[in-house]
């Protein structure tokens, strides 16, 4: 139970009573630029009649591209959908009382079949193996702190999603040791890479217990290859160690063929040893753009982790109200299979916006297929390569552009000047009009240079 | 090894062998080596090569095991709410070293020679949850589930009398048009909204725990902090008060939760303070303050006491003197106090007062309240379990703003948080809803007593929450927690009600038992009294134990 400890002499009266090392920690990473941001939006944010010149907020990577048609599904089409109207009050109170950590059998198997229908059914998911969470943030959480002891490690590729800082390792005392990945072959994990990072943390006398990576990628909006994918598992294997697989923004790849999820890699696999090491996070945060829902999920292939993720998701469990709302909204085949395909639609016509008016201004992002973001390269604009550089040009993006973007040393980027930008959180009027901000700028950038 | 004689002569003669004072067990091992290698530096080589061999034998054991999941942190308490006999706990480590035996394959896959174990393993904290699962709280539970009571389908089925729902208010009919808006408009509630909690819900909320003392307290939503339920504040809560390793004195017979809450993945230990029934269960400050000092001798850094109010299992509700004297202990202590308030708009004793901690801070000194930490819970009082709604209120900003930072980790979703603010912004329907409760609660209460009393069967007075804290002594085959789990196991069985036993509470006197009465209805009592009445019947004609 720990070492014994030096009693302070804090007996006495009139003393501030302490706070413990999470709480006064900064682990939630709240005060770096990924955050800081988001306040500045937060005082002036734009709006398109009422303040034109606010901020832009593209460091949000929420999906409202497709809203409208869920709009129209739960407050139009089906009672049954509506939040209890269905059985009148009776209905309500079964919703009300229902309080089981296993979670509605109807609203897992909806889960399930969405999971599927997402890999375009080269994947099965089986309802008894979905663990309910409040979102994503703390499905990762969870498994965290299941998967590793304090002072573990998980591999995570980099660069990853700023949040990860948080959800891995502010309680659970866990550390992220970064499998770093640079543009030269299109931030794709390498064996190489995976071998490093690994003797990284062996040196160090850290223990691995897990790879955790998110396909499609948040910052990269790319998706996984398959064979990497495959590699992946072998060197998990090989090591003895976990894979996660943060499939968050799986309903988002533009075109559904470039996605490969790790369950399909598991799908042809028989061997349990090999298996009982994969789980997946899954949420409807950003496929279907209900963040507020907080609806998340872990999947594993593991029967002591479901088990034990089951009983630790007492802490954070969804309300019976909202499972059982979404519940026939996800089994509804007609709807999820025109929302899906729709959806990815919209999105892929988003990308090709905002990268070829990029392009036009000169600027590059790298080669996408999904989510709802692009990595998009400034580096030829720092004034030194350096994350100084990259900061003092977030921040003229910020109080020039009123863009608030996120600069990829958030990410833990290896290379300065990436930034990641939201497209899917506004209204295609309103990126036109980033767009032209930036357009703006860099037409002064040029006349300046041209002087 | 060979002894020569010598050394086995007398004791004196060992000691003179100059094994360095050590015990006479490692007196065994060292003198007859120092036998092997007498004259030559005899000490050393006798104390090293019985080292060599034990780390040798480590190192060889250590390659050639099996993978097994690791045990991280082996606490004494890591079956904290078991008190199940023991064939149980051994099917559950059972499962996990059956797992740990799987064939290991090599399929097209190079193993490195590190390799020693087949599969995967998952954290000491992990263990610790899979092995808990066989206490009785559990598996009563899924007895309930597995054939739960109904008056007309299933009349012989269990009767959850274990957990605190209250099923019983259905106040959707009290009057629906007005406690809740129609239709709410999704593109208000499907996007991020603070994971703490919106400020129409939190001013609600603090409204609903105002009412529960009367309105002698005005709560301030700004410092309250919503979450997806009590368990994850009472977590969050042991998160930003106290550091792995330290502890939390709490006094018993408590919560069954708490050792899930406090301890699974904090790594914060929980000190019980028992309370005797002769006392009548009431706490003690002079045990709480031995506690504490044996806790700090043994180097064990004491963070805060957590209390519940109105008591979860007896149903007491705590006086002003106890809160004081409470609150005097902490300040002199420098320590913290969660107040667990779930149930302050549960109390159904017309002729009890409860008095939330933040009553008694409200005139203190700041460097004073700031140690007091109040937990309530919408789901208790307002019949709502499944919205899973709770709130830490707190005059700490460092802890306000680490748990606002936390409930991104359990988050109240937007719907259910839109749905709870027209419910009860609606004052009037609040205070009709405390009211009917109470007086619903007080009748099934009123009821279950004279039930028991007719049985021979004593129970604390509850003035509050859910619970009757239930003396089934006299009933038990013999005075011990194996007697208090038989006696459990026939409740269960037999009886067919599904009950607490109070080792799951941490009662220190077995015997006791929680029942749960937030489910029934008046007519419902008479059916519970007969299941008990029969298994009183078997106990007594088994001749079991009579009187203390």
């Amino acid at each position: 139970m720990g070492l014994p400890l030096m009693i302070n002499n804090d007996d006495n009266n009139n003393n501030k009573v302490e706070l413990s090392r999470v709480a006064v920690s900064d682990t939630h990473g709240e005060d770096s630029p990924y955050f800081a941001g988001w306040k500045a939006y937060d005082e002036n944010p734009y709006d398109e009649s009422h303040n034109p010149s606010g901020v832009i907020q593209m460091g949000l990577a929420e999906n409202q591209v497709s809203f409208d048609l869920l709009e129209s599904y739960l407050e139009k089409k089906n009672p049954e959908g509506s939040l209890w109207e269905s059985k009148g009050s009776r209905g309500f109170r079964e919703n009300a009382l229902f309080q089981d950590y296993h979670g509605l059998k109807t609203f897992r198997q909806a889960m399930a079949s969405f999971m599927e229908k997402i890999r375009g059914g080269k994947a099965r998911f089986d309802p008894d193996r979905i663990v309910l969470t409040a979102g994503a943030t703390a499905a990762n959480e969870l498994l965290t702190f299941i998967l590793a002891n304090p002072n573990d490690a998980l591999l995570v590729p980099t660069p990853y999603y700023p949040g990860f800082d948080r959800d891995l390792r502010w309680r659970t005392g866990v550390r992220i040791v970064p499998i770093h990945c640079d543009s030269s072959n299109h931030f794709q994990i390498t064996p190489e890479a995976l071998e490093t990072a690994y003797e990284t943390a062996r040196d160090a006398n850290i223990r691995v217990r897990g790879v955790l990576i998110t396909n499609p990628s948040n910052p990269l909006g790319a998706t996984v290859q398959k064979k990497a994918l495959e590699d992946l598992l072998d060197f998990c294997v090989r090591k003895n160690i976990h894979l996660v697989s943060d499939e968050i923004y799986s309903g988002s790849v533009f075109n559904a063929s470039e996605f490969t999820s790790v369950a399909e890699i598991v799908e042809n696999i028989d061997d349990v040893s090999v298996k009982e090491r994969v789980h997946i996070v899954y949420s409807l945060s950003k496929d279907l753009g209900l963040p507020g829902f907080r609806v998340g999920t872990i999947y594993s292939y593991n029967d002591n982790v479901v088990r034990t993720a089951r009983r630790m998701s007492s802490f954070t469990l969804v309300s019976s109200q909202t499972q059982h709302m979404l519940a026939s909204m996800l089994s509804d085949e007609e709807f999820t299979e025109k929302y899906i395909r729709i959806n990815r639609e919209r999105l892929r016509r988003r990308y090709e916006t905002i990268v070829e008016g990029l392009k036009k201004e000169g600027i590059e992002c790298l080669k996408g297929n999904a989510g709802l973001f692009c990595w998009m390269n400034l580096g030829f604009l720092l004034n030194t390569n350096t994350k100084e550089g990259e900061l003092e040009l977030w921040d003229v993006i910020l109080k020039e552009l009123k863009l608030n973007i996120s600069p990829g040393s958030s990410c833990h980027c290896s290379e300065f000047g990436w930034f990641r930008v939201c497209f899917a959180n506004m209204s295609e009027k309103t990126l036109e009009i980033a767009l032209k901000r930036i357009h703006e700028f860099m037409d002064r950038r040029r006349k300046v240079l041209n002087c | 090894m060979t002894r020569t004689e010598p050394n086995r002569s007398s004791k004196s003669d060992s000691e003179n062998s100059g094994g360095g004072g050590g015990g006479t067990t490692a007196m065994r091992v060292i003198v007859p080596l120092q036998g092997v290698v007498q004259g030559r530096g005899g000490l050393f080589l006798g104390s090293v090569i019985p080292c060599a061999f034990f780390y040798f034998l480590q190192f060889y054991l250590k390659r050639n095991r099996k993978n097994e999941p690791d045990s991280g942190e082996p606490s004494p308490d890591s079956d904290p709410s078991s008190g199940s006999p023991d064939p149980t706990r051994s099917q559950s480590v059972g499962n996990l070293t059956e797992l740990a035996s799987l064939p290991r394959s090599l399929s097209r896959i190079l193993l490195s020679p590190r390799l020693s174990g087949g599969a995967v393993s998952i954290s000491g904290r992990a263990g610790c949850v899979l092995k808990g699962g066989d206490s009785p709280y559990h598996v009563g539970q899924k007895r309930v589930e597995e054939d739960p009571y109904d008056e007309s389908g299933n009349p012989d089925g269990v009767i959850e009398l274990g957990s605190a729902h209250n099923t019983k208010m259905d106040w959707v009919s009290e009057d629906p048009g007005e406690a809740i808006s129609d239709g709410l408009c999704m593109s208000g509630i499907a996007s991020y909204e603070p994971s703490h909690g919106l400020i129409e819900l939190k001013t609600a909320v603090a409204g609903f725990m105002s009412e529960a003392t009367k309105n002698s307290v005005s709560f301030d939503p700004t410092q309250i902090v919503l979450t997806s339920g009590a368990a994850s504040a009472i977590e969050i809560l042991s998160f930003c008060l106290a550091d792995s390793g330290n502890a939390f004195l709490v006094p018993t017979p408590c919560s069954p939760g708490y050792d899930r809450d406090v301890k699974w993945r904090t790594g914060v230990d929980l000190i019980h303070v028992p309370c005797r029934s002769a006392d009548n269960f009431n706490i003690s400050m002079l045990v709480l303050d031995r506690a504490f000092y044996q806790a700090k001798k043994r180097g064990v850094r004491i963070r805060g006491v957590i209390i519940s109010n109105p008591w979860n299992p007896t149903g007491t509700l705590l006086s002003r003197e106890n809160l004081y004297a409470l609150l005097d202990f902490a300040r002199e202590r420098n320590i913290h106090i969660i107040s667990n308030e779930v149930f302050a708009g549960s109390v159904h004793d017309e002729g009890g007062e409860f008095v939330s901690m933040a009553e008694v801070v409200d005139t203190e000194e700041n460097v004073d309240r700031e140690r007091v930490h109040i937990i309530y819970d919408l789901s208790k009082d307002l019949s709502f379990p499944g919205l899973r709604t709770a709130a830490i209120y707190s005059f700490n900003e460092s802890v306000l703003s680490a748990s606002r930072k936390l409930t991104t980790l359990s988050p109240v979703s937007s719907p259910t948080q839109h749905l709870l603010i027209s419910a009860i912004s609606s004052p009037k329907f609040v205070q009709r809803f405390v009211k009917t409760n109470r007086e619903r609660l007080m009748r099934v209460y009123a009821e279950l007593v004279k039930g028991l009393k007719e049985l021979g069967i004593e129970c604390t007075r509850s003035s509050g929450g859910f619970f009757c804290w239930v003396d089934m002594r006299g009933f038990m085959s013999s005075y011990s927690e194996k007697g208090e789990i038989e006696l459990w196991n026939k409740l269960l069985n037999i009886g067919k009600i599904n009950v607490i036993p109070g080792s799951c509470c941490h009662c220190i006197e077995p015997g006791w038992f929680r029942l749960c009465f937030s489910n029934l209805s008046e007519r419902d009592v008479p059916v519970v009294m007969n299941r008990i009445r029969k298994v009183c019947e078997t106990c007594k004609s088994q001749n079991c134990f009579f009187g203390i």
